[in-house]
């Protein structure tokens, strides 16, 4: 289970995901942790728990990721996925503008009721299906969505989502977990944000009851990954 | 050629009794006779003149497959049990009240074994009819006969019935194809051999296997017309037939459930998959959940409250279509282990056991093989039924890897609240840490599923599945269920070599759970097994019909023989090819039987770990 190989401090990060149901909170996880995708997966159940770890130049970081399902049903149990996380995924689909007003509904009730100092990212997924997904990869199959002119189903734009994140300050990426661009810099980006010390370097199980011990700091400010990364790298 | 005219003889020695029977028939020139030579022939392939007369018209040139045919056509007309109600025949199998009817002088039917007709005896009193007919010729035959396995015959309806059935599983192209108008989808829609449909008693469409619910609203309407006219009529509609389709309704609350079906089911086999499906919606929303949704606005449309559990209504609804012996027998399977094996799995399972769980199960490729439970509860095959579809048949867990915690009510312990469930896959790496992966394919995957009242508890849990794979994995055990999981069930070879049956059902009625051998090699295709599953299930129909004591079936067709037997104890269902002579299948059952009770303790899990 240890890392034998490096004397790299190592900390568990509790993760959770949270945003509507089918934009794709499943597959940025199997992306991240399998470098997999799948065409039309199955809606999640309940929630699915998985582990992978990141790498950062001066620590390891294991995030124990919750990935939560995103239908009305399950809404009731979320509490018990985001109460403790140090970092939440909040994705919405770039094709679907209620989708982000879902995120914010999530955003919000994180603001109000999960450990003050969780870093949020917001991040909008499905960039495949847009024009400006990544270069070269411009091939939109609009899968049923009603997109008008050919290949762009895009319907949630960049600056709308970005400016809502930096009011609430939240990192924001669009990603397509299709083709898995920008997907491991989001994490890497969370991983770097989380602040020293909330960190613990405990493992396992006793993660449940890792009551973020930075819980009196203030949020951290976040203006960009890269600002962030310098404060998480002074160990 | 000696042997041929014996047969001839023979034959016509075996028909005397019937005067009308035209004497043995000379070899026919042609494969394909005219319809006059039908018209003559008063016999039928399902009146069971004995199998022997059967065998003996096709005999001539060895090609056995002619006689099935021949009479083909004029069998079918009448070959339709008022009874029933809708036609089986298509299916190859050609219920007993049907056969008894044109044969009521027939004393020589084996088919109608009905208790008025014998005492009530063992399987072994079935041997004595037989011993008349041990000619020569008629062992000739059956040294032939033996060879042909069932629904090597197909008949021309058949395979017309059956080639939709590759089909079956495939979308309805929804409205973003352009390439397809309505009409041409509703043909398609109409196509498909079996439908299943929910919906509120509003009206309002909630779930439909095939085709999207836009293409069908007005057929939704249509049959919410129908139903609430007799609902009205305080004469609640079950079920009516149109062709070849028989419909079944079934009223549960505020919902209708039906069952659209041209395979030939019986109205309760049909009526036990819809509430098969209702079971899945009670566990996704607990019976006060849904009575809630509705009593406040009884226009609501739930598939919302259902959003994302379509995947599992719809596997479901296709392991009914496919067929399965499971939700046939409502029995499960479990995996063939050693007694002193499954003994300390049971033990290192009971050892590592948390506070807070209710029940664990370890399942791999689809088949139990250890469970713990507290003393008062044990666990209902139609939970288990519901928690198997969710992790074996719709992909949804297993592909997402890692490890889950499914809020679930399962409906037969308790419909009033959910139970949590933690469900890790394990795959065969020697490392195996808490992370798994994907990789194994589902037919050898092993699952560990803890099942707990308490929602907070996924961690403990998550140890518990931790100390039970250290420990599976230090015995040697891990290994050990792997090995057997891939292995797969045994041939019907294996079990019981030269017994002539192509396939079998034991339900060991006290454990409610069942064993059979492999698919392999007869039944291994999707119409095959479909075929196959047909047939145990009229059989099954049969023994189980309301006012029938039946204890022995054996049945008789152009395709199969096929053999059932009740007891108290155990039920038994198995097939043989369509030559195969009462004796023979009669012998062969007896073997399996042995073989179930020698192994018993190996093929089911007798009490499992109580704590």
């Amino acid at each position: 289970m240890a890392d034998s190989n490096a004397p790299k401090p190592s900390s568990s990060v509790k993760l959770v995901l949270l945003g509507e149901a089918a934009v794709g909170k499943s597959s940025l996880v199997l992306r991240f942790v399998n470098n997999d995708f799948q065409e039309n997966k199955e809606p999640t159940i309940g929630a699915a728990f998985l582990t992978q770890k990141c790498n950062l130049p001066s620590r390891t970081i294991k995030f124990e990721i919750w990935d939560t399902a995103g239908q009305e049903r399950f809404a009731s149990l979320a509490p018990m996925y985001y109460r403790n996380a140090q970092a939440a995924l909040v994705v919405y689909d770039l094709t679907k503008p209620t989708s982000l007003v879902k995120a914010r509904h999530w955003v919000a009730e994180l603001q109000r009721q999960a450990s003050p100092g969780i870093v949020i990212a917001l991040v909008g997924n499905k960039l495949d299906l847009t024009n400006d997904g990544e270069p070269g990869r411009g091939d939109g199959d609009s899968e049923g969505v009603e997109g008008e002119d050919s290949g762009d189903a895009r319907k949630v734009s960049t600056e709308e989502a970005k400016s809502y994140a930096e009011e609430e300050n939240l990192l924001f990426f669009e990603t397509s977990a299709k083709t898995g661009y920008n997907v491991t810099d989001v994490f890497t980006a969370i991983a770097n944000a989380i602040p020293e010390t909330s960190l613990k370097s405990t493992r396992g199980p006793g993660a449940s009851n890792a009551v973020s011990r930075g819980g009196e700091e203030q949020r951290v400010n976040l203006n960009g990954p890269r600002e962030a990364a310098k404060e998480g790298c002074a160990c | 050629m000696m042997g041929i005219e014996d047969a001839g003889s023979s034959s016509g020695a075996g028909a005397t009794h019937d005067e009308e029977r035209p004497p043995p028939l000379p070899p026919r020139p042609s494969l394909q006779p005219t319809p006059k030579d039908r018209a003559s022939l008063q016999s039928k392939p399902t009146t069971a003149l004995s199998s022997m007369t059967i065998q003996t018209l096709s005999f001539p040139d060895g090609s056995r497959g002619t006689f099935s045919t021949t009479v083909d056509d004029s069998a079918a007309d009448d070959r339709t049990s008022p009874t029933e109600g809708h036609d089986v025949s298509a299916l190859g199998f050609h219920p007993i009240g049907s056969a008894r009817k044109q044969d009521t002088d027939e004393s020589m039917s084996i088919m109608s074994m009905a208790p008025t007709m014998r005492p009530p005896g063992d399987l072994e009193s079935l041997l004595v009819g037989d011993m008349t007919k041990r000619s020569p010729a008629w062992m000739l035959l059956q040294s032939q006969s033996a060879s042909i396995q069932p629904f090597e015959v197909i008949r021309p309806d058949h395979s017309s019935t059956f080639a939709e059935f590759e089909r079956e599983f495939a979308d309805i192209p929804d409205e973003s194809n352009r390439d397809w108008n309505d009409g041409d989808r509703l043909q398609l829609w109409k196509s498909k051999l079996k439908h299943y449909m929910i919906l509120s008693s509003a009206g309002k469409p909630i779930y439909s296997r095939h085709g999207d619910l836009g293409l069908i609203n007005s057929s939704m309407g249509v049959v919410q017309t129908i139903i609430s006219f007799y609902e009205g009529a305080k004469s609640p509609l079950l079920g009516f037939t149109a062709g070849d389709t028989r419909f079944v309704i079934a009223t549960e609350g505020p919902l209708y459930f039906v069952a659209i079906s041209k395979l030939g089911e019986s109205d309760s086999q049909l009526r036990a998959q819809l509430n098969a499906l209702y079971m899945q919606i009670l566990s996704t929303l607990t019976l006060p959940g849904l009575t809630n949704i509705f009593a406040n606005r009884p226009s609501t449309d739930l598939r919302r409250p259902l959003q994302g559990t379509e995947t599992l209504l719809s596997s479901l609804a296709d392991s009914f279509t496919k067929g399965s012996p499971s939700v046939l027998l409502g029995a499960l399977e479990c995996l063939r282990l050693r007694k002193s094996h499954r003994h300390s799995i049971n033990n290192a399972f009971l050892k590592a056991r948390a506070e807070s769980l209710l029940y664990g199960l370890i399942v791999a490729g689809g088949k139990l093989v250890s469970v713990i439970r507290p003393r008062r509860h044990s666990l209902h095959p139609s939970d288990l039924q519901l928690i198997f579809n969710m992790l074996f048949e719709s992909g949804g867990i297993k592909a997402a890897g890692g490890e889950n915690w499914i809020p679930l009510c399962l409906p037969a312990f308790n419909n009033r609240g959910y139970l949590y469930m933690y469900v890790s896959f394990l795959d065969g790496r020697p490392d195996g840490s808490a992370s798994t992966t994907d990789a194994s394919d589902a037919d050898d995957a092993i699952a560990i599923i803890l099942i707990s009242p308490d929602k907070e508890s996924f961690f403990t849990l998550q140890k518990m599945r931790d100390d039970v794979v250290t420990e599976l994995k230090k015995k040697g055990h891990l290994d050990l269920i792997k090995a057997t999981a891939v292995q797969g069930r045994p041939l019907v070879t294996e079990i019981a070599p030269s017994a002539h049956i192509s396939h079998f059902l034991f339900k060991s009625r006290a454990n409610v759970q069942f064993c059979m051998p492999s698919l392999q090699p007869t039944f291994s295709s999707l119409i095959s097994h479909r075929r196959l599953m047909s047939l145990y299930s009229h059989l099954h129909a049969s023994m189980h019909a309301r006012h029938s004591h039946l204890k022995v079936l054996h049945c008789i067709s152009d395709e199969a023989t096929s053999l059932a037997w009740i007891t108290p104890i155990f039920e038994f269902y198995c097939v043989a090819g369509p030559n195969t002579s009462r004796a023979v299948i009669t012998q062969g059952a007896n073997k399996i039987m042995q073989w179930a009770k020698r192994e018993e303790e190996r093929l089911f899990i007798i009490g499992g770990g109580v704590f």
